[in-house]
């Protein structure tokens, strides 16, 4: 939004810059123009396929995700959302393991498929094979028609953090009837939770991998607060979103600038 | 953002103490330097009327009465300034990283160039590492 707007408080002190024969200024809304991250161009279609969730049991962190993906999608990008069932990833890794341990007694299995183990961050990174399958990524895309292929892994985890923490101590009035508001700085325990989303793009035309990203997002409640971890989840997922979209289609971020007289 | 304006406000009027600018002025007064006035007087001329289109969104335009401006008086920083802003404002994020050091280069103790430079440079350092540019 174009708008020429000097702030009151300023007034005085831009009256006097101008009295002097000083440059004006005017403060401006802008919007810069992100370019993708990827060419989806030659795609008509995408596919959440799918994640490997990993962390705490609380959320059903391949469900939940790819929920809303394709929901983000749907209604903030051009490609055609397919909707097909949610790949169990995690299960189809765990039973590739499974059979290779069964042909080499050397090789150690990740998990039963179906065991409800919670996989750790670390252990998530062995089950990243699967990403670099391109004859399995391939065959998914010949059964979607070629679509662009979204999956990836999702750790989700409580965390507790301890640190110096600025509160609010409460509102004043002082002698000239102004508010006060004061601040006191106490160390304190506070939980919450991380999210790793670790996404991945593959064209289904080749199986290849076009374009990977990973993120880490924590947020921190007081120790007293009771936050439903899916809510915290979605808190989290939300700051994630405009980076997973950009990565599809173009965004805007809005600010100000000045243009200087 | 009113506490933002108005420290803007002060910043530049302190600015205008520092050596950068007293020499722009000194020089814009004229002392002998006609060849010099003539060209910041063009050069203002163009840097208003592309306030005036860039207000109406129309930055293209914006973009050709800056550019003109900081060709017609190379050392006029507000040339710099809002054209290193119309750039942004098109996404030319190269062109824009280039005015905005040139506007600096100019007018290093001005705080309205320098807050505009850090908002861009938020997100010019965020594309670089993405881009591996």
């Amino acid at each position: 939004m174009t708008a020429f707007r000097v702030a009151p408080a300023a007034s005085l002190a831009l009256a006097a810059l101008l009295a002097a024969g000083c440059t004006s200024f005017y403060e401006i809304g802008i919007e810069t123009p992100i370019q993708p991250k990827l060419d989806v161009s030659s795609f008509q279609r995408v596919l959440v396929v799918g994640f490997i969730g990993g962390g705490s049991g609380e959320v059903d962190a391949n469900m939940e995700t790819v929920r809303l993906l394709r929901s983000q999608l749907r209604s903030r990008s051009q490609l055609n959302v397919i909707e097909a069932e949610v790949a169990p990833l995690a299960d189809i890794v765990k039973q590739r393991q499974a059979e290779k341990a069964a042909a080499e007694p050397t090789a150690q299995p990740a998990g039963e498929p179906g065991e409800s183990k919670m996989i750790s961050e670390q252990e998530l990174q062995e089950y990243e094979q699967i990403f670099a399958d391109v004859a399995y990524w391939k065959k998914i895309g010949e059964e979607y028609q070629s679509p662009l292929i979204v999956t990836g892994t999702v750790y989700f985890a409580p965390i507790t953090r301890s640190g110096i923490v600025e509160l609010t101590s409460g509102e004043s009035v002082d002698a000239f009837g102004r508010r006060q508001v004061g601040t006191v700085r106490r160390w304190m325990d506070r939980k919450g939770y991380a999210l790793v989303p670790k996404l991945v793009f593959i064209d289904g035309r080749t199986g290849t991998t076009l374009y990977s990203e990973s993120v880490r997002e924590e947020i921190l409640y007081d120790q007293s607060q009771n936050t439903p971890a899916l809510s915290a989840y979605f808190e989290l997922m939300d700051r994630y979103l405009p980076s997973f979209l950009n990565a599809l289609s173009s965004q805007r971020i809005r600010g100000t600038r000045v243009l200087i007289k | 953002m009113r506490k933002r304006v108005l420290s803007a406000c002060l910043t530049a009027a302190i600015a205008l103490g520092a050596p950068g600018a007293g020499t722009l002025t000194a020089r814009a007064a004229g002392a002998g330097i006609g060849a010099d006035q003539d060209a910041r007087s063009v050069a203002k001329a163009q840097v208003e009327f592309g306030i005036e289109v860039a207000r109406k969104k129309l930055w293209r335009e914006a973009v050709y009465r800056f550019e003109k401006a900081a060709e017609t008086d190379p050392t006029y920083a507000p040339a710099w300034n809002n054209l290193a802003i119309a750039y942004e404002q098109q996404g030319n994020f190269n062109d824009a990283n280039k005015a905005y050091m040139k506007a600096v280069e100019l007018e290093p103790n001005n705080m309205l160039i320098r807050q505009n430079y850090d908002l861009f440079k938020e997100i010019y350092d965020r594309l670089s590492r993405r881009t591996g540019r």
